[in-house]
C-alpha cells in the first residue's frame, strides 16, 4: 500500500492542489483522520470512497464550507485556507453537488446574477451540453432534475474555475446526458484545467479518470491509476482488510425456510417504479440491488404506506391492501428502517422514549404509560441489540450505528411482520454493520419476512437469501445469493444482464 | 430524460401562459378581487365619488407600507411581529420634533425619523443573527421595547402634525382621482425595483428560499438577514409618516393593530410564509382590499366592529385553501 | 479543561430549571434589598396571585410549543371567555362559566382544524383566529344585554384566599400543574406532543395520525386559555374588552424563558412555572423601583431577550 501512494504519474511537476493531513471532528465524531489530496494540472481526479469514508467532509473543506482542525491546504504551491464558500470561488474552486444548489425561487438568469456569473459563457456552455435556446426566465422550481443538475454543471463551468469539484452529479443523469458532461470534462483537461470527480460508479471512473484517490475512515488509503485494470485496487482498498475479514466470517445465510407469503406485490407503479412484481415470504431475507434512483425508494415508499402507487396491489395476508398512512402499512406488519435516521429518529429525545414510540402510537394509548412493563421491554431490546446506552439523554449524542440500532429496537418492541430495511447500514462502521447484518438473518430465521435494500452491493451475499435487481424502474432479474456476488450484481444493476437476454 | 427533453421544447415556445399564470396568477386574483369588491362598492353606494375614494387611499397607505415592511423579512424567511411597534415609534417621533415647524424643518425630520427607525428594523436582525434566537420571540420581546420607547417618547396621542406636512398625503395634487396619497405609494417601488434587481435583493430570496443552496452559491447569510430587516425598519418608518400624515396626530399606540393587518395583507397578497416566494404587488393590493371591507360594511350599513372578524374570517378561508391544495397535491 | 466546562455546561443543562430557581430567589433577594421587609407571606401571596392567570395560559402555550408550534390566539380567547363568562352572569354563574370554556374549545378546536388538517402555519393561523375572536366579541359587545359583571364565585376562585395567604387560584393552577407535569412524562399522549415537535416524520413514520394529536393539543390550549381568563376576570373583579391582552408576549416568554425549545421537542410545564414566576416577580422589582410603565415594558422587552438568548447560546440549544 505504501508503495501505491508514491504513485505520481510521469510528467507532473508542482501539482495544482495539494492537500496533506486534513483532520476534522464533529465533536465525539472523528470524519476526517489524515487525508491526503493531490491534483496535478489538467487532470481528472477520481475521489473514492464508501459512504462515511469522509468524501463529503474533504469536498467541504475545500470549498470552504467547513474548516479542517488540522493539516493544510496548498493551491498552486501556495497555502491556502477558505473561510466561506465565496473565498473559494474567488480562487477558482467550484463544487457541483449532487442535489444542484439553485436557488429554487429565482429565475436561472438570477441565480446567475447572484453567483457574478457571465451569462454569455453560460449560454456557450449550455450549447454544448445540448441545452442551446434555453429560457433563462425558467424557475428552478419548475424544472426536472437532470435539467437542473446541467445548469448548475454550466454555471459553475462559465467562472472558469481552476479546479472543479464534481460531486456525484452523474447520480442523477441519464446515460445520454452523462455522455454530454463526460465530454466537457475531458475539454477542461484538454484545456489543462483539473477536476476532481466524485463518483460511486466504478465504470464512470475508469472511463474517465487519470488517477483515483481512495479514502477509508477518514484516511487516503491509496492512489491508483483507474484506466489500468485498476478497478479490483480501488475496491479493495475501499473495503479494507476489515471488510474483509467480515466477508470471510459472516457466513451466508442458512438456506431460507420459505414460509408463506408475507407480500405479495403486483404491478406496482408509482414515479419512476413501473409495474414491479414480486413475492416475499416469511423466513427470508430477500435483497434488492439497484443502483441509485431505479425506484427502490418509490417501493420501500409505497409498501411503509409514506406514498400511494399510482397503480399496482400489495396483497398482505391474501388481501389487497391500500395504505393511507405508515399506520395502516404497521398495522398490516410492515415496518419501515429507512436510511436517513433522522427521519426516523426524535433526536433531543432519550433511547427509551424512541424506542417506546410505536407503544404509544394508537389513540387508545394516550392513557398513562406503565413504566416498568416498558422499561422491560425496552431494556430487553436494548440487550440484543448491544447498543451502547452510556449516553441515554439525547438521541442526537449517539453514534451512527447506535442511533441505527435505536430505529430497529423500535420495531423489536413495537411489533411487526415484515421489516423494510432501506439501506440500514448507511454510513455505520464495519462492527455494527455485521450486528446488523446478524440481527436481520435472526429476524428472518424467527419466521418474519425482511425486504432489504443496501446501496452496498458486496453486502447483499451476506445477508440476504435472494436478490431481486431494478433498473430503470423495472424488475430486471432475480437471483439466488449464492449467484450474487458483485460483478453479477454490478451488471444486472446496469441493466447488462437484461439488454443480453434481450438480444 | 423525458422530462429533460420537455424542458428542452418548453423553451423554444417563447410566452408560457401557465408560467405566466403560476407566477402572476395570485397577484391578478388580487387584483381582480379589488376590482370586483370596488364595483360592488359603486352599485352598493351610487354616488361614490373622489372623496370615498380619497378616503380610501387614505386609510390603505400606512397598512400599504406595513405589509410591505412584513414582506420584507418574510421573503427572507423570518417574520417581524415588531412592525406595528416600529411604526408607532416613527409616528411619535415625528410628532414631537415637528409640532410647530414648517414644511422644510419637518421634511428634515421625516429623513432623520427614516434613518432612526431604519436601524431599529437592523437592530431586530442583529439580534436574531447574533444571538440566535428564534425571530418569532426576538420580534416579540422588540415589539415591548419599540412599544415602550413610543411611549417614553410620547405619553398620550398629540395632536400637532403640521398641516403642509400632512397635505402631502391627504391633498391631490395632480386630479382628484390620483390623490396624493396613492402617490405616495410610489415609494414602495422606488426603493423596491432596484432592490430587487441588486444582488442584495436576490440574496434576500435566496435567504428565504433555500438557506443551504444560498450558502454554496457564495450568499452572506446573516448579512442579507439584516438587510431585509432593515428595509423592514424603513418601510415601517413610511408606515409610521403616513399615519402622521392621514391622521395629523402622534399617537403611541396608533401602530398596535399594524402587525396584525400587515400579516394579513402578505397572506392574502401571496407572499409564502416559508419565505422565498412573493413580490410586492399582491400584499399592496391586499392592503387595499383590506381598508375597503370597513367601508363596504359602512356603505350597508353593518356596524364596522364586523370588519375585524370579516379580516380574520377572510385570512383564515384563504391559508386553509391554500394548505388545502397544498395537501391535495402531495397526496 | 475544555472537557470539565463541557461537563459542567451540560450539568447546568440539565438542570436549568435549577437555574431558574436561582434567578427567582436573586430577584426576591433584590426587593428585599431594595426594600428590607417587602418581601413577606403577603408579598409571596400577591405574586402567586397574580402569576396564577399567566401560569394557566401559559399551560396552554407549553403544551402548543412543545409540539413545536405556537398559539398567538391565547390572550384573545382569554379576553373572549372572561368577557363572555361576565356577560352570562345574570343567568347563574354555573351557564356562565361552561360558555366561557366553550368559548376556549372552540376557538382551539378551529385552530386545531387548520394547523393539523389543512397544515396551514400556526402562527398564521392562530394569529387570524386571534382576529377573529377578537372582532366577534367587539361585535357581541355591541348586542350584549346587561352589564357584564363577575360573578361571586369567580371572583372568589380569582382573588380569594384560603388561612389568609394562600391564594384560591393556586389550588386551581396546582391541580392543571400537576396534571400537566405528570402528563407530559407518564402519558402517551406527552410523550406523542414531544415527538411531533421533534419530528413530524419520524412520528408518522412510527404509525402516528398527527392531526389528532394536534387537534387535542389546540383544544387543550383553548380550554386553558379560557380558564386563565376566567380567573384573570376574577383576580381584577372586571371583564372588558382588552382584558388579558397584555398576557400575549408573558405567555411566550414564560415558556422560553422556562426552557422549552420554541422549535419543540423538549421543555416542560415545571420550567413554565417558575418561566411565570420569575416574569411576575420580575414586574414587581420594576413596580417597587418606581420604574414608569413605558420604561418597564423596554426592559421586561429586553431581558426577555437576554434570558432567551442564554438559553440559545449559552447553553447550546437550538
Amino acid at each position: 500500500m505504501a508503495a501505491e501512494l508514491n504513485v505520481t504519474p510521469a510528467g507532473e511537476s508542482a501539482p495544482l492542489l495539494e492537500a496533506s493531513g486534513l483532520v476534522k471532528r464533529f465533536g465525539p465524531v472523528v470524519a476526517l483522520r489524515s487525508a491526503d489530496l493531490r491534483v496535478g494540472g489538467g487532470e481528472i481526479h477520481a475521489l473514492m470512497g464508501a459512504n462515511g469514508a469522509g468524501k463529503s467532509t474533504l469536498v467541504k473543506i475545500l470549498t470552504g464550507a467547513l474548516t479542517a482542525d488540522g493539516g493544510s491546504i496548498k493551491l498552486g504551491g501556495r497555502p491556502r485556507s477558505f473561510g466561506s464558500t465565496g473565498e473559494a470561488r474567488q480562487a477558482g474552486l467550484i463544487c457541483v453537488y449532487q442535489d444542484p444548489s439553485l436557488l429554487p425561487d429565482l429565475t436561472v438568469l438570477q441565480n446567475l446574477k447572484l453567483t457574478a456569473t457571465p451569462v454569455g459563457t453560460f449560454r456557450a456552455y449550455l450549447d454544448e451540453l445540448g441545452l442551446g435556446g434555453f429560457d433563462l426566465q425558467a424557475m428552478p422550481r419548475e424544472l426536472a432534475r437532470p435539467t437542473l443538475s446541467l445548469l448548475d454543471f454550466a454555471r459553475a463551468l462559465a467562472i472558469e474555475p481552476r479546479l472543479l469539484l464534481l460531486d456525484e452529479i452523474t447520480a442523477s443523469l441519464p446515460a445520454d446526458l452523462t455522455v454530454r458532461v463526460f465530454n466537457v470534462v475531458r475539454r477542461l483537461r484538454e484545456q489543462g484545467r483539473s477536476v476532481i470527480f466524485i463518483s460511486h460508479r466504478l465504470a464512470e471512473v475508469s472511463a474517465l479518470c487519470d488517477r483515483a484517490t481512495v479514502l477509508r475512515d477518514g484516511r487516503t488509503v491509496g492512489v491508483v491509476e483507474p484506466a489500468q485494470g485498476g478497478e479490483e485496487r480501488i475496491v479493495k482498498l475501499m473495503l479494507g482488510p476489515v471488510a474483509e475479514e467480515v466477508a470471510s466470517e459472516a457466513a451466508a445465510p442458512a438456506a431460507a425456510a420459505r414460509g408463506e407469503v408475507a407480500v405479495d406485490v403486483r404491478e406496482l407503479k408509482a414515479g419512476i417504479l413501473n409495474g414491479v412484481s414480486f413475492t416475499l415470504h416469511f423466513g427470508e431475507v430477500l435483497g434488492v440491488a439497484a443502483l441509485e434512483g431505479q425506484g427502490q425508494q418509490e417501493l420501500f415508499d409505497c409498501l411503509a404506506g409514506v406514498r400511494r402507487p399510482e397503480s399496482g396491489q400489495i396483497v398482505v395476508g391474501g388481501r389487497s391492501r391500500t395504505f393511507r398512512h405508515p399506520a395502516d402499512a404497521i398495522r398490516a406488519g410492515l415496518v419501515l428502517i429507512p436510511a436517513d435516521r433522522l427521519q426516523s429518529l426524535l433526536r433531543q429525545r432519550s433511547v427509551r422514549e424512541n424506542i417506546a414510540l410505536p407503544l404509544v402510537s394508537r389513540i387508545r394509548r394516550w392513557g398513562p404509560i406503565n413504566p416498568r412493563g416498558e422499561k422491560r421491554r425496552v431494556e430487553g431490546a436494548v440487550r440484543r441489540l448491544g447498543i451502547d446506552t452510556r449516553v441515554q439523554s439525547e438521541v442526537r449524542r449517539l453514534s451512527g450505528g447506535n442511533q441505527q440500532k435505536v430505529g430497529i429496537a423500535r420495531w423489536l418492541v413495537g411489533g411487526f411482520r415484515t421489516l423494510l430495511c432501506f439501506d440500514p447500514t448507511r454510513g455505520i462502521d464495519i462492527g455494527t454493520k455485521r450486528q446488523i447484518y446478524g440481527l436481520v438473518k435472526e429476524v428472518a430465521g424467527n419466521g418474519s419476512a425482511v425486504l432489504l435494500f443496501t446501496s452496498e452491493l458486496p453486502e447483499i451475499q451476506l445477508a440476504c437469501h435472494r436478490v431481486i435487481v431494478l433498473f430503470g424502474g423495472r424488475l430486471v432479474d432475480e437471483m439466488p445469493a449464492a449467484e450474487a456476488d458483485e460483478q453479477a450484481l454490478l451488471r444486472a444493476a446496469h441493466g447488462l444482464h437484461s439488454e443480453a437476454e434481450a438480444t | 430524460m423525458a422530462t429533460a427533453t420537455m424542458d428542452r421544447a418548453k423553451a423554444r415556445t417563447g410566452f408560457n401562459a401557465a408560467r405566466a399564470v403560476r407566477r402572476y396568477g395570485w397577484t391578478f386574483a388580487v387584483y381582480l378581487l379589488f376590482v370586483v369588491l370596488m364595483v360592488v362598492t359603486v352599485i352598493i353606494k351610487p354616488d361614490y365619488g373622489t372623496f370615498e375614494w380619497n378616503t380610501l387611499t387614505l386609510a390603505a397607505l400606512p397598512l400599504a407600507f406595513a405589509a410591505a415592511a412584513q414582506t420584507m423579512v418574510v421573503l427572507s424567511g423570518g417574520i417581524d411581529l415588531s412592525v406595528g411597534p416600529l411604526m408607532a415609534l416613527a409616528n411619535v417621533l415625528a410628532l414631537r420634533a415637528m409640532v410647530g415647524h414648517d414644511l422644510r424643518y419637518s421634511l428634515g425630520v421625516a429623513a432623520l425619523v427614516l434613518l432612526v427607525v431604519t436601524i431599529a428594523g437592523a437592530v431586530n436582525g442583529l439580534i436574531i443573527v447574533v444571538t440566535r434566537v428564534p425571530d418569532i420571540v426576538v420580534t416579540l420581546a422588540t415589539s415591548f421595547i419599540w412599544a415602550g420607547l413610543a411611549l417614553l417618547v410620547l405619553a398620550k396621542p398629540t395632536p400637532g402634525i403640521p398641516f403642509d406636512f400632512q397635505d402631502l398625503a391627504q391633498g391631490s395634487a395632480v386630479s382628484p382621482w390620483i390623490p396624493n396619497a396613492l402617490l405616495l405609494l410610489l415609494v414602495v417601488p422606488l426603493v423596491w425595483m432596484p432592490l430587487r434587481r441588486s444582488r442584495a435583493g436576490l440574496s434576500i430570496y435566496a435567504v428565504g428560499s433555500d438557506r443551504n443552496a444560498a450558502f454554496r452559491s457564495g450568499v452572506n447569510l446573516a448579512w442579507s438577514r439584516i438587510l431585509a430587516y432593515s428595509a423592514c425598519g424603513f418601510f415601517a418608518a413610511c408606515g409610521g409618516l403616513a399615519l402622521s400624515m392621514t391622521t395629523g396626530i402622534g399617537s403611541p399606540l396608533a401602530g398596535t393593530l399594524y402587525t396584525l393587518s400587515g400579516v394579513s395583507a402578505i397572506v392574502l397578497g401571496g407572499v409564502s410564509l416559508a419565505g422565498g416566494r412573493g413580490g410586492m404587488l399582491g400584499p399592496v393590493g391586499a392592503a387595499y382590499i383590506l381598508s375597503l371591507i370597513p367601508a363596504v360594511l359602512i356603505y350597508l350599513g353593518i356596524d364596522p366592529n364586523y370588519g375585524q372578524m370579516i379580516q380574520g374570517l377572510l385570512i383564515v378561508i384563504v391559508v386553509m385553501i391554500g394548505g388545502l391544495g397544498a395537501v391535495l397535491r402531495r397526496a | 479543561m475544555s472537557a470539565s466546562i463541557a461537563g459542567s455546561l451540560r450539568f447546568v443543562q440539565q438542570r436549568s430549571i435549577l437555574v431558574l430557581v436561582a434567578l427567582l430567589v436573586a430577584l426576591a433577594a433584590l426587593i428585599e434589598v431594595i426594600r428590607p421587609g417587602a418581601v413577606n407571606a403577603n408579598w409571596v401571596s400577591n405574586i402567586l396571585e397574580f402569576a396564577a392567570p399567566l401560569g394557566i395560559l401559559a399551560a396552554g402555550q407549553t403544551l402548543v410549543v412543545i409540539t413545536g408550534g405556537i398559539d398567538l390566539s391565547v390572550a384573545n380567547v382569554a379576553t373572549a371567555a372572561a368577557y363572555i363568562m361576565a356577560s352570562q352572569a345574570p343567568y347563574g354563574p354555573t351557564r356562565a362559566i361552561v360558555l366561557g370554556l366553550l368559548v376556549g374549545l372552540a376557538v382551539g378546536f378551529v385552530n386545531g382544524l387548520g394547523v393539523a388538517l389543512f397544515k396551514v402555519q400556526p402562527l398564521i393561523m392562530t394569529l387570524a383566529m386571534g382576529l377573529v375572536v377578537t372582532g366577534s366579541l367587539n361585535v357581541y359587545g355591541q348586542f350584549a344585554r346587561g352589564v357584564p359583571s363577575v360573578p361571586a364565585v369567580v371572583h372568589e376562585l380569582g382573588s380569594g384566599t384560603v388561612l389568609g395567604y394562600v391564594p384560591v387560584s393556586l389550588f386551581l393552577w396546582s391541580a392543571i400543574a400537576a396534571a400537566l407535569v405528570l402528563g407530559l412524562r407518564g402519558t402517551g399522549f406527552g410523550r406523542l406532543l414531544y415527538a411531533l415537535g421533534d419530528n413530524l416524520e419520524a412520528t408518522r413514520l412510527a404509525g402516528v395520525h398527527a392531526w389528532q394529536v394536534l387537534l387535542t393539543t389546540y383544544m387543550l390550549c383553548g380550554l386553558f386559555s379560557a380558564v386563565a381568563g376566567i380567573v384573570l376576570a376574577g383576580t381584577v373583579n372586571a371583564a372588558d374588552l382588552g382584558l388579558a391582552t397584555v398576557l400575549l408576549l408573558p405567555s411566550v416568554a414564560a415558556v422560553v424563558i422556562g426552557g422549552t425549545s420554541i422549535f419543540g421537542g423538549s421543555g416542560s410545564y415545571s420550567g413554565t412555572i417558575v418561566g411565570a414566576l420569575i416574569l411576575t416577580v420580575l414586574n414587581s422589582v420594576l413596580t417597587l423601583l418606581d420604574v414608569p410603565d413605558p420604561v418597564k415594558q423596554v426592559l421586561y422587552g429586553a431581558i426577555i431577550i437576554l434570558l432567551a438568548a442564554a438559553y440559545t447560546r449559552v447553553l447550546g440549544r437550538d
